[in-house]
């Protein structure tokens, strides 16, 4: 018997199947407790969906909908109109998310269409880099070099050969009224953008770079570690954008250098000791550094 | 539309599903060193780290864990700043 007794105040009950030390989830509890319990939530397919809902179970506490991979969008534009009937849709927070292959590739068509309705919801995309559920396949969101199931390094190639979506331009291009990055490394990041977005009325998007711990081949207590070195590295960037301007969470110190973030990485390891890879990392390296001067992070 | 097998669930039923199975670690907090900062609350990816309510000889409010679900990942133990938690094996 245990002496002191969880509250379980969380609107995410435990009991979920994700890996021990998902970011994914971590990052989700975070979002939902920071819209609070006045929330409908319309969720894409992925590695969310199939760990917190094993039929006949739910780990949510608020009324929770998926439909189909590409979905989550227009079923929130949806629910949205429902509340807007009923005349509760300044009370209701409708919150739309999923992972990078349902954000990035295929839901991309359907998140445009929200975006230019210009639909009072917040999407929230946890990005881990891979296709996660399925086996780590390639995705939007992969970077350059990584090895992935269908992206592996050869002779001929260092894993996958495309730079990944700038998925936060895109969405700045589409006019959101606020669009902001972030990863799982900074837990307090993470409600304070959800709570800010949430004083904005139009079309929102955040996006959280959440460690997956079997497809980027790190230890189990490393998610939060590593979303801090991603930014301390200015691989990716942290930012928030309203109101035309961007403000930026400034890198702390000196910018690492990227080899600090990818040696950690068993996804990166065919990058170490050869010449090739030594060539890999510089363009990395370089990535970082447009990174770093184009969002001015030092 | 009715359907005929409808896909809904009562919300937060998988707190039947006990998780503290797959562990092969726990987490030990020292309850004197815990400041009551709130990260392992924070970062717990179960969301089973939690205050007591109670305090320690420094009147600060000490957190625990629960260990029907703690998969023990040993995230609150590595984040932990002033080293409260400790990760042990596990012995069923």
């Amino acid at each position: 018997m245990q002496k002191y007794k969880n509250p379980n105040q969380h609107l995410i009950a435990p009991g979920h199947t994700a890996c021990p030390g998902c970011g994914q989830l971590m990052s989700a509890r975070l979002v939902l407790d920071a819209c609070g319990s006045k929330t409908i939530i319309a969720n894409a397919t992925g590695c969310l969906e199939v760990t917190t809902t094993k039929y006949p179970t739910s780990s949510w506490k608020v009324p929770w909908v998926h439909s189909l991979f590409e979905n989550p969008s227009a079923v929130a534009s949806g629910i949205l109109a429902a509340l807007k009937q009923k005349g509760l849709d300044k009370e209701i927070t409708v919150l739309a998310q999923g992972g990078d292959g349902s954000t990035f590739d295929i839901g991309f068509g359907l998140i445009s269409g929200m975006w230019e309705r210009k639909e009072n919801i917040l999407y929230v995309c946890y990005n881990t880099e891979v296709y996660s559920n399925t086996g780590y396949q390639a995705s939007g969101a992969t970077p350059l070099d990584a090895n992935t199931t269908t992206t592996p390094p050869d002779k001929k190639s260092m894993g996958n050969a495309f730079i990944r979506k700038n998925m936060g331009e895109i969405a700045i291009a589409h006019g959101c009224v606020y669009v902001a990055q972030t990863t799982c490394g900074y837990p307090a990041d993470i409600i304070n953008k959800v709570k800010k977005a949430l004083t904005f009325t139009g079309p929102k998007y955040l996006e959280i770079l959440t460690t997956c711990i079997p497809g980027w081949g790190v230890e189990n207590e490393m998610a939060v570690q590593m979303g801090k070195l991603a930014h301390k590295t200015g691989i990716y960037p942290v930012f928030e954008y309203y109101d035309d301007e961007y403000h930026v969470m400034k890198i702390p110190g000196e910018p690492l250098k990227v080899d600090e973030y990818l040696k950690l990485h068993k996804r990166f390891k065919h990058l170490f000791g050869n010449e090739r890879g030594k060539e890999a990392i510089k363009q990395i390296q370089n990535i970082a550094d447009k990174n770093i001067e184009k969002y001015n992070l030092k | 539309m009715k359907l005929k097998y409808p896909l809904e669930v009562n919300p937060g039923t998988t707190i039947t599903n006990k998780t503290g199975g797959w562990r092969t670690q726990k987490p030990i907090v020292d309850h004197e060193i815990c400041i009551g900062c709130d990260v392992c609350r924070k970062v717990c990816p179960e969301g089973v780290c939690f205050p007591t309510g109670e305090k320690n000889s420094k009147g600060r409010i000490f957190y625990d864990r629960d260990l029907d679900f703690c998969k023990g990942c040993g995230l609150c133990a590595k984040e932990c700043p002033v080293s409260a938690i400790r990760m042990e094996n596990d012995f069923k």
